[in-house]
């Protein structure tokens, strides 16, 4: 079960700002999915190995050759904030 | 609805930027909403282009309608979310680069569930779209402006994307075929991540034969995309009316529990339409599908919690005002998705957080392990598996909305397929009362060739694809 004090813990694992109303509002919903998914109990899944990926790839490598990359103008194109070639983020204290 | 050969012999005759208007003004007099955003102008100048120069790709002036999470140069895309309102793509997605080498025209972006969360096309920023067949009822999704564009006559072709049924959802609510491939075959480059382990970007169309000819533009290998494997698209010869000595599987565990009779119906006379043609029929017990959906909702939801933390405001997208690191980060977020992507990262972040990750995502995987198993095991026998793609025809806008479970629910026969990576194409095979029924053909990795071969040999041999809505 998730209470009022967990959502908040991972809204901010999330970075995800929760209203009183949200709070309100998600926790009945969060848990009835959390507890449809407590389903997953009943598999059998001794010795089982997890799939993370489903074709057998591991390590894919290429040639170390330099291509074309977007330019600064494209890259900053869509920011929202930027000054003098940079992306400008907010202070981080 | 014309098909790509039709649409060529007329770009001939007439000319590519007659077609593209036509289809332009079909856009602006719908109701369906199935386009976000509409490349009137680029559109246009690329069919004269076109027109004046000639061009000898397989899709040559013909118009085609893309799916809002897939990236285009200088057209905006927003995944139909208010996170990304306003974003213009600097680059081509690799599919859409293909296209525009095979001389296709992309006339739009459509409608889609907020970051392809949804089977309804609901949770869009920009309102739903609305099912051609019945505008009360949804058009399935979360690519339902993509089926609806081509439902409705708005665009001959559309490209959707596939996580857990995206495409063949709203194909079989919408009554066209869509295929979503083998996980590898197409590049996911420039596909915006919901859950990247299980998505695909597949094709469109009114037929098997136009969604053969697409997929066979957009396949093929990208170094840009390290999932991407070394294989051309090149699907179109398996096409062939003959399904002599088919091996159909069936599947009982997706006849089951909550299946429309209507559907059962459908999809059963189908089978045995194909028996009468050639083919053979066998049960297959795949006993992990009830596993399925909640294995699935766990791995999408981690992974998306993991690939949505880039909306940041910073390099793209909304920015609101500024006040410390994570306070504007947690504010633009808070702002700028919706409630389903909300609750998704939400149960995502909390299944991988300390303490819970074994019991829900390294479950999940395990049970993901079992049931790629019971595919394995069903295709010793069988060649293709035949099931229906939906548990129901489309239901009524606002119907399930509210109730995330009941809507999750009607991915149950989809998402099996992403878990295990097969390729499977929905395809219609019937009604129920005026709304179209779609079947789904599921083949083994990379045999894409058994799957449209069947798909076209039913569609060769019955006229459902035919009815209009």
């Amino acid at each position: 079960m998730i209470g009022k004090k967990d959502l908040e813990h991972i809204g901010w694992l999330a970075r995800l700002e929760l209203s009183e109303e949200d709070k309100e509002k998600y926790t009945p919903k969060l848990n009835s999915i959390l507890d449809y998914f407590g389903e997953i109990d009943k598999a059998d899944t001794e010795g089982v190995e997890p799939l993370y990926h489903v074709l057998p790839m591991n390590n894919v490598f290429r040639e170390d050759v330099p291509t074309r990359s977007l330019s600064q103008e494209e890259a900053l194109s869509n920011a929202p904030k930027n000054q003098d070639g940079f992306i400008k983020a907010p202070r981080m204290m | 609805m014309a098909s790509i050969n039709e649409l060529t012999e007329r770009i001939h005759a007439d000319s590519s930027e007659e077609i593209v208007a036509e289809y332009l003004e079909r856009i602006t007099n719908s109701r369906l909403n199935a386009f976000i955003t509409v490349s009137k102008e680029s559109a246009l100048l690329q069919a004269q282009e076109i027109d004046a120069k000639g061009h000898d790709g397989p899709l040559a002036g013909i118009p085609i309608a893309i799916k809002d999470n897939i990236s285009t140069k200088g057209i905006m895309t927003t995944c139909a979310s208010k996170i990304l309102t306003g974003y213009i793509p600097p680059y081509d997605a690799h599919v859409i680069e293909k296209l525009k080498n095979a001389g296709a025209i992309i006339i739009g972006k459509t409608n889609m569930d907020e970051f392809a969360m949804g089977s309804s096309t609901e949770t869009s920023f920009y309102g739903p779209t609305l099912n051609a067949w019945d505008m009360t009822r949804v058009p399935g999704g979360s690519s339902g402006g993509s089926a609806a564009a081509v439902a409705g006559g708005e665009a001959p072709l559309s490209l959707g994307s596939d996580t857990g049924g995206s495409v063949r959802c709203p194909a079989s609510f919408c009554g066209v075929v869509g295929l979503k491939p083998t996980y590898g075959v197409i590049s996911r480059y420039g596909l915006i991540s919901y859950a990247n382990s299980l998505e695909q970007i597949g094709p469109f169309a009114s037929s098997v034969r136009d969604v053969a000819t697409l997929f066979d533009v957009i396949a093929g290998h990208d170094p840009r995309d390290s999932t991407s494997v070394k294989r051309e698209g090149n699907y179109s010869p398996a096409l062939e009316n003959d399904v002599n000595g088919l091996k159909i599987g069936i599947p009982e565990e997706y006849f089951g529990e909550g299946i429309d009779r209507n559907v059962e119906k459908s999809v059963r006379d189908a089978i045995n339409t194909l028996e009468e043609l050639g083919a053979t029929s066998m049960e297959v017990k795949m006993p992990h599908t009830k596993y399925a959906l909640s294995a699935y909702y766990i791995i999408a939801m981690s992974e998306a919690s993991s690939n949505l933390a880039r909306f940041d405001g910073m390099r793209y997208g909304l920015r609101t005002e500024d006040h410390d690191w994570h306070t504007t980060f947690s504010h633009v977020r808070a702002d700028g998705f919706g409630d389903e992507v909300k609750r998704r990262i939400l149960l995502g972040t909390y299944a991988l957080s300390a303490g819970y990750l074994d019991k829900y995502y390294l479950k999940a995987l395990k049970i993901r392990t079992l049931i790629k198993q019971d595919f394995e095991r069903a295709f010793k026998d069988a060649d293709v598996l035949i099931a229906p793609t939906m548990p129901y025809p489309a239901f009524k806008i606002g119907e399930k909305i509210d109730d995330p479970i009941s809507l999750y629910l009607a991915d149950v026969e989809t998402v099996p397929i992403n878990l295990a990576g097969v390729p499977s194409i929905s395809l219609p095979c019937g009604f129920s009362g005026s709304l179209p029924i779609g079947m789904q053909v599921i083949g083994k990795h990379f045999d894409e060739a058994a799957i449209l071969r069947t798909a076209y040999t039913f569609e060769e041999n019955t006229d459902f694809h035919k009815e209009g809505s």
